[in-house]
């Protein structure tokens, strides 16, 4: 059984958790990052870099669902390809659209056609994390513009009072600040995302779901019929599992987090934290 | 003009499996789009609308179980709780369908369960009941005091303060987040068909059709959009008739500090 359980095969599903955690750990910086400049972009007084701000949240926010997910990365790789035709075969006359095809040069196949296997997949997964990127951008985003506003007013008055520049203000007053305001919300999100991470699937990433299905299913490869039955029950129960113990794992770190940014801030849980501390 | 007529005769209730067999196979018009989508919507709402329904009974039961001082109710409740909002839907669905293909093989009664129209209801009925509970849970918590102590003191007590007071006012509290909860959990119907449960003479919900327009034609711009648009269209008819609630449920308090619903809509569970 447990020789069984680390055939070849199986290594591939235990690689794939470490696709999903490499998408975490990619996406939520960059999701952050997104979060960050949409936030400070809808504050900016510049009404056009405001608009931009503003508009990025609501249109994301807006459209419902895994749709945007399907919709986004065929339209993302049709863009991008579009764009390569473009610049690199300027004298092809044919249009793009032919009734329900999509056809551009050769050179600007986006990968190349002669691209080795890991080249494809390293794409399709980049293309899934920008996605994931900018979804959860948006989300953060809107968390973050809602932190920055809760702020005290008085602080940032404060900082002015000494005669800091607004450029000042924000970065060493409203920034270090801000992500206690920030934190349960990007917390949520965090469980959000990791709930999404399946969605991968759908993307046609090779990722646990995938395996799970392959792996449990009876016969599913050409030459190897799997010495059990159904098993794939067993498999997505392990998943559910699995998902369950990194909730729980992440809801604990975040909890500490949370009381380590508390500390010595002007809400009422530091000031909790500051009479227990003394008394 | 006729031939789309003739389109939504043949296609409109094509979801549900009257009308034409074989779905188009090429030159989509807009028309054809519109039909199958809109039919496959006739699956999100019906899902939708009943795992409300179900769960929303359920959730102030596993709710006040939470709440509860007993503790062989509160655990239950709270591990019935973590489980489903700990763990994605996706797998949810993936684990509820083959966990019923493997009942069904004992006993045979399951054998509805592994189709979408229960097997996927009964997913969604746990899943949005456990939601469902948090936010009653945290409702039931922030029930101010003095509502509960002017209730003692009228001699209410038991089920009477419970039906007068507690829950009333549970509500009221829940509302706002309860019409998210409801929005999220159409755009989790979209779902369905994605997971382990097949697709039965291509029956499927609106994403399905959606997804099977945008591979055919290679072409995600003009399904996908339209897909989304009959989502904001059934988006606008749950708020507006949540918000219809909304107003009842706070109609004895002063203008000014009633609550006014904030749609916040989420992404994915």
């Amino acid at each position: 059984m447990a020789c069984y359980l680390t055939t070849g095969k199986h290594m591939s599903i235990y690689w794939s958790v470490l696709t999903v955690l490499l998408l975490l750990g990619i996406t939520a910086p960059t999701a952050l990052a997104f979060g960050f400049a949409g936030a400070s972009a809808a504050r900016s007084r510049i009404a056009p870099v405001s608009w931009l701000g503003r508009g990025y949240i609501a249109v994301v926010r807006g459209v419902p669902d895994i749709a945007f997910f399907l919709f986004f990365v065929i339209a993302l790789d049709q863009i991008i390809e579009a764009t390569r035709h473009h610049i690199l075969c300027p004298d092809w006359v044919e249009p793009i659209r032919q009734g329900s095809d999509f056809v551009v040069c050769q050179a600007a196949k986006m990968p190349l056609g002669n691209a080795p296997q890991w080249v494809h997949e390293s794409y399709g997964f980049a293309i899934a994390v920008f996605t994931f990127a900018i979804v959860f951008g948006a989300f953060a985003a809107n968390v973050i513009q809602g932190a920055m506003a809760a702020v005290p007013r008085g602080q940032i008055e404060t900082g002015e009072s000494y005669g800091m520049t607004s450029r000042q203000t924000f970065w060493r007053i409203l920034v270090p600040q801000m992500w206690v305001y920030a934190l349960p919300g990007l917390s949520n999100l965090w469980m959000v995302l990791i709930k999404a991470t399946p969605l991968l699937f759908l993307l046609g990433i090779q990722d646990i779901v995938y395996w799970a299905r392959e792996l449990g299913g009876i016969k599913t490869s050409r030459f190897t019929d799997y010495p059990h039955g159904d098993w794939r029950m067993w498999y997505f129960l392990a998943l559910l599992v699995f998902y369950l113990i990194f909730t729980r794992v992440s809801e604990i770190t975040l909890e500490r987090l949370m009381a380590r940014l508390t500390r010595g801030q002007a809400t009422t849980a530091g000031e909790a934290q500051r009479k227990a501390g003394t008394t | 003009m006729n031939a789309c007529v003739q389109t939504i005769t043949d296609y409109g209730l094509r979801a549900v499996g009257i009308g034409k067999r074989l779905l188009p196979r090429e030159d989509f018009t807009l028309c054809e789009q519109f039909t199958l989508i809109g039919s496959g919507m006739i699956w999100n709402v019906y899902f939708g609308i009943l795992a409300l329904i179900a769960g929303f009974g359920f959730a102030t039961l596993l709710a006040l179980g939470k709440a509860s001082n007993i503790k062989v109710i509160r655990k239950p409740s709270e591990w019935f709780i973590f489980l489903f909002r700990g763990s994605p839907l996706f797998i949810q669905f993936f684990f509820g369908y083959f966990l019923f293909l493997k009942l069904k093989t004992v006993f045979p009664i399951f054998a509805p369960f592994t189709a979408a129209w229960l097997g996927a209801l009964v997913v969604l009925f746990f899943n949005t009941s456990a939601y469902t509970a948090e936010i009653f849970y945290g409702a039931l918590r922030s029930i101010p005091k003095g509502d509960v102590e002017a209730a003692d003191a009228y001699g209410l007590s038991g089920w009477s303060r419970f039906k007068r007071v507690i829950w009333p006012t549970m509500l009221r509290l829940a509302w706002p987040a309860y019409t998210n909860e409801a929005i999220f959990l159409f755009h989790a119907t979209t779902l369905v068909f994605f997971s382990g449960f097949p697709a039965w003479q291509q029956r499927g919900d609106a994403l399905y059709y959606a997804s099977y327009f945008a591979d055919k034609t290679f072409n995600p711009f003009i399904p996908y959009p339209i897909l989304a648009g009959y989502f904001i269209l059934l988006t606008l008819c749950v708020i507006g008739l949540f918000s219809i609630v909304n107003r009842r449920l706070n109609r004895h308090l002063p203008a000014n500090t009633r609550e006014r619903l904030r749609i916040r809509p989420n992404l994915i569970r």
